[in-house]
């Protein structure tokens, strides 16, 4: 898969040349107003570049989105209250006229694959946050994309339940093979997660660097490894070297919240 | 809500909740007809203490009225208003005191509350078939103006508009069409231009909570069904309609509300001098006003008043009925 895009106007992307493989993760992390997020959209066609091409899968985005090549996961869940979690879970199926068996079936599949085979017939409001991001997940997989877009997915979740999240999708991605594009606020989770970990930077948008991780396979013992924090450190140090060079509107401290959503 | 329960709570957990729902949906019936009758009974202490205490011949101040006088023909007795539904409803029309619509209440052998329980009975027939025609107009008008934002800013400050023409006015000139509109087997009577004024009024508060609800899905639920790749008539039933029952629910009470208001009033201004076969509470509590017993005006003006409360009951169930999508009111 290879998208690039490209956005000349102010105060959006720039120059944006990236290509995710298939099965690759790949963080894209940044200060607020970086265009992370844009940039997911331009890619789910949520948004259209004023110029610049997205492939997915061969195709432009527009025709993936309908093609249905690519899953979506919110920050917030977005569940609809008044379904249960089985039917959040069937509703993409159900749109695309998937027929009543094979729903039942693929629903069953991504129950056991987020674990919530027991919350099959709950509603939205009965479970916890990072129960109804899982309930997120699964729908974003249940038209089995190569691709999973996530937008800070476990921003809104505390720490404890992030962690626990993270291992949960590093094992669904493992079982179903899917690239991910992962837009994070935070380091720890965006080197805990990713092969690789795009930095970029704000005014306009773009990739200031990008950091391979290579610390193989994420296990309980990975947050507490070496390499873990080494490679911590380097893209911390990718985020400060931007601002190093020059970002000189006195918002230099390297803030990785910020409340300006310039985009 | 929050919180950490990642783990699946214990099995008891769903029939517990099923049980809490039922508890709970009898805790609501109890709870509003209770407050209801606790009203009801204020009002009435309310009523009669003032009738006691309050001066007879009410209180002037630089000879305007301040308040009401309380002597039994300004206020009767509450009991005396519920006396007055058991006389025969003929005496009454013999007592009239100048010339008023002489089809109704001449059935003799009437009581008077059976007289008014059959005008209410009328005035709830056309007032639902306003409604109704009402809901639909108002649920189109509301998808209409959804689908185009040009359309919503053209026809928005014309259907507030429509809400400010004086009702009073437009009954009669409806009524004019009496008898003189025929399709097919079907023709049009005064029956049709009093449905018709309580659909005017119902539209209203159904397109305009509609277009409310249609557009309150969250930007996030919007985005997913883009990505989703569903249609415009997939988003409307899978998301938008259910997204704007929450608001539909208390306009469809005002909409309710409205129609039998509407419906009494195009009866009162149609009806005088002129009424049909059929007659209403409107035309009863118009008629009762020409008459000197002032006990009976009081039973017919409540007595619209609790055919809106029963209305306004009656499409409470729909909260019943479409609770799960009732954001507002689900706490399960």
């Amino acid at each position: 898969m290879t998208f690039s895009g490209r956005r000349g106007t102010v105060q959006a992307l720039q120059e944006i040349d990236l290509s995710v493989a298939a099965g690759e993760f790949v963080a894209l992390i940044g200060p607020s107003g970086c265009g992370k997020s844009t940039l997911l959209r331009i890619i789910a066609d949520l948004q259209v570049p004023s110029s610049g091409t997205v492939t997915v899968a061969g195709k432009s985005a527009a025709q993936a989105r309908l093609d249905q090549e690519y899953g979506f996961a919110f920050q917030q869940a977005g569940l609809l209250d008044w379904r249960t979690v089985r039917a959040n879970i069937e509703l993409p199926l159900q749109l695309h006229g998937v027929d009543g068996d094979a729903r039942r079936r693929r629903v069953s599949e991504l129950l056991g694959l987020v674990g919530l085979e027991d919350f099959a017939e709950h509603r939205p409001p009965q479970l916890s946050g990072g129960m109804q991001q899982r309930v997120a997940i699964a729908r974003a997989l249940a038209e089995k994309p190569a691709l999973l877009l996530m937008d800070e997915p476990f921003g809104a979740l505390d720490e404890m339940t992030r962690e626990r999240m993270q291992d949960e999708l590093v094992r669904i991605t493992d079982e179903t093979g899917a690239a991910v594009l992962f837009v994070t606020h935070s380091i720890p989770e965006a080197v805990f997660l990713a092969d690789r970990v795009v930095v970029m930077s704000p005014r306009p948008g773009r990739i200031s660097q990008v950091v391979e991780i290579g610390l193989g396979e994420r296990n309980a013992d990975t947050r507490e490894a070496h390499e873990f924090y080494a490679a911590i450190t380097t893209v911390r140090e990718a985020l400060r070297g931007r601002l190093g060079k020059g970002d000189g509107d006195g918002d230099g401290d390297g803030a990785l919240v910020d409340s300006r959503e310039a985009l | 809500m929050t919180g950490l329960a990642l783990q699946p709570a214990r099995p008891a957990w769903r029939r517990d909740a099923r049980l809490m729902r039922g508890a709970g949906l009898l805790r609501v019936i109890v709870f509003r007809a209770g407050g209801l009758v606790a009203g009801l009974a204020l009002l009435g202490v309310v009523w009669e203490a003032y009738k006691a205490w309050g001066p007879t011949g009410g209180a002037h101040l630089l000879g305007i009225s301040v308040l009401p006088r309380t002597d039994d023909n300004a206020m009767p007795h509450l009991w005396t208003i519920w006396n007055v539904l058991g006389q025969q409803d003929a005496v009454g029309s013999q007592q009239t005191l100048s010339f008023g619509p002489s089809s109704s209440g001449s059935s003799g052998g009437q009581t008077v509350l059976g007289a008014i329980a059959g005008d209410c009975l009328q005035t709830f027939q056309w007032a639902a078939v306003g409604c109704v025609v009402g809901l639909l107009v108002g649920m189109g008008l509301a998808l209409l103006l959804d689908r185009s934002r040009l359309i919503e800013r053209a026809a928005l400050p014309y259907l507030v508009a429509s809400q400010t023409v004086p009702l009073v006015a437009l009954a009669p000139i409806l009524a004019q069409w009496d008898g003189s509109i025929k399709i097919g087997g079907w023709t049009w009577s005064n029956g049709t231009s009093i449905e018709l004024v309580a659909a005017y009024l119902a539209f209203f508060p159904i397109s305009i909570g509609m277009l409310r609800g249609l557009r309150s899905a969250s930007a996030v639920q919007n985005d997913l069904f883009t990505c989703t790749a569903a249609s415009w008539r997939q988003t409307l039933l899978r998301l938008k309609l259910p997204t704007s029952v929450p608001h539909l629910l208390p306009a469809l009470r005002l909409a309710a509300a409205a129609s039998v208001v509407g419906a009494i009033v195009a009866e009162i201004s149609i009806g005088q001098g002129a009424i049909g076969a059929k007659s209403g509470i409107g035309t009863r509590i118009w008629e009762y006003s020409q008459q000197s017993d002032s006990a009976r005006l009081y039973a017919s003006v409540i007595a619209a008043a609790v055919l809106g409360l029963g209305v306004t009951l009656l499409v409470g169930l729909f909260d019943l009925v479409l609770y799960r999508y009732n954001r507002l009111g689900a706490r399960d």
